[in-house]
């Protein structure tokens, strides 16, 4: 089990708090597929992705950065228990979704810059370590039921 | 690879945060520090204190070594071809330290804080793929 200090569970939760899960998950995925748009593979039926504008723009990239975003809220509820609470969605990314864990981490860093240009300073140095905590923690789960 | 368009918003990044030069590579470092304790692993010398001079000293080293990659964007290899051998015969950092992005993460993270919406997805991308070229020259001579 991961040990979350109150010092981290309090910068965790006071940032989640001021997050816009739409806007936020909706950047996030947007930035996913452009700087790494190797990642546009799981999204082909997603229509236009052809440049960074329709990216963007894309509905159905903002809808599902949404989702992706909102699902991440469980894993900022459940701290002391992140590899149950992504049990079955690590199933789904393996044998459905066919994603390679790699991409969890890159989302989950792309999530940390997106917070960082959102809340600028306020994203204190100990902020981004808790984050960078959670975002590989959140990772691993999601790889953990990979075989 | 880097197009033409990343070159310019490279060296547009570059430009906004010039006055800050320090400052950037003091906070990245920090960052670095803070975020992935297993890089201070390489400064036992060093006082690795918030505000520390040596921090300061080194930061403003690595900024203006990534500035003159910069400006040699066409170039890359031979710009950091000193700094190439430095790290591989001397300073022997865990080449997928580089490949892991850890000093790159921090210098965006710290890009978006001071620049915000400036530091919009076209121009990330440029900055990550520029961090990711630099760090492939300087693992070039490890073996």
């Amino acid at each position: 089990m991961v040990h979350w200090s109150a010092e981290e569970k309090q910068l965790i939760s006071s940032v989640w708090g001021k997050v816009n899960v739409e806007e936020c998950g909706a950047e996030a995925l947007a930035r996913l597929l452009i700087v790494y748009p190797w990642t546009q593979r799981f999204f082909s039926n997603f229509g236009n992705l052809s440049s960074p504008t329709a990216i963007i723009g894309n509905p159905k990239v903002r809808a599902h950065g949404k989702k992706v975003l909102t699902s991440f809220g469980e894993a900022v509820k459940n701290l002391d228990n992140i590899k149950g609470t992504y049990s079955k969605l690590s199933e789904l990314h393996c044998e459905k979704l066919h994603v390679d864990p790699e991409n969890f981490r890159l989302l989950g860093d792309i999530l940390v810059i997106v917070l960082a240009s959102h809340f600028g300073r306020d994203f204190t140095p100990a902020c981004q370590f808790a984050w960078q905590k959670l975002v590989g923690v959140v990772a691993h789960a999601l790889a953990r039921r990979y075989h | 690879m880097l197009t033409a368009e990343d070159k310019k918003m490279v060296q547009q990044v570059w430009e906004k945060v010039s006055g800050h030069q320090e400052d950037v590579g003091a906070e990245t470092l920090e960052r670095m520090f803070a975020a992935y304790p297993q890089t201070k692993t390489y400064f036992p010398h060093f006082d690795l204190h918030h505000g520390s001079d040596q921090i300061r000293g080194h930061g403003k080293k690595v900024v203006a070594a990534l500035g003159n990659a910069v400006k040699n964007l066409d170039n890359l290899s031979q710009a950091l071809s000193e700094l190439s051998n430095l790290h591989a015969y001397n300073l022997r950092v865990d080449p997928p330290c580089f490949s892991s992005q850890l000093l790159s993460q921090c210098l965006q993270v710290v890009l978006a804080v001071h620049l915000g919406k400036d530091y919009n997805p076209e121009t990330h991308s440029a900055v990550d793929k520029f961090m990711s070229a630099v760090a492939a020259v300087l693992a070039e001579k490890y073996r």
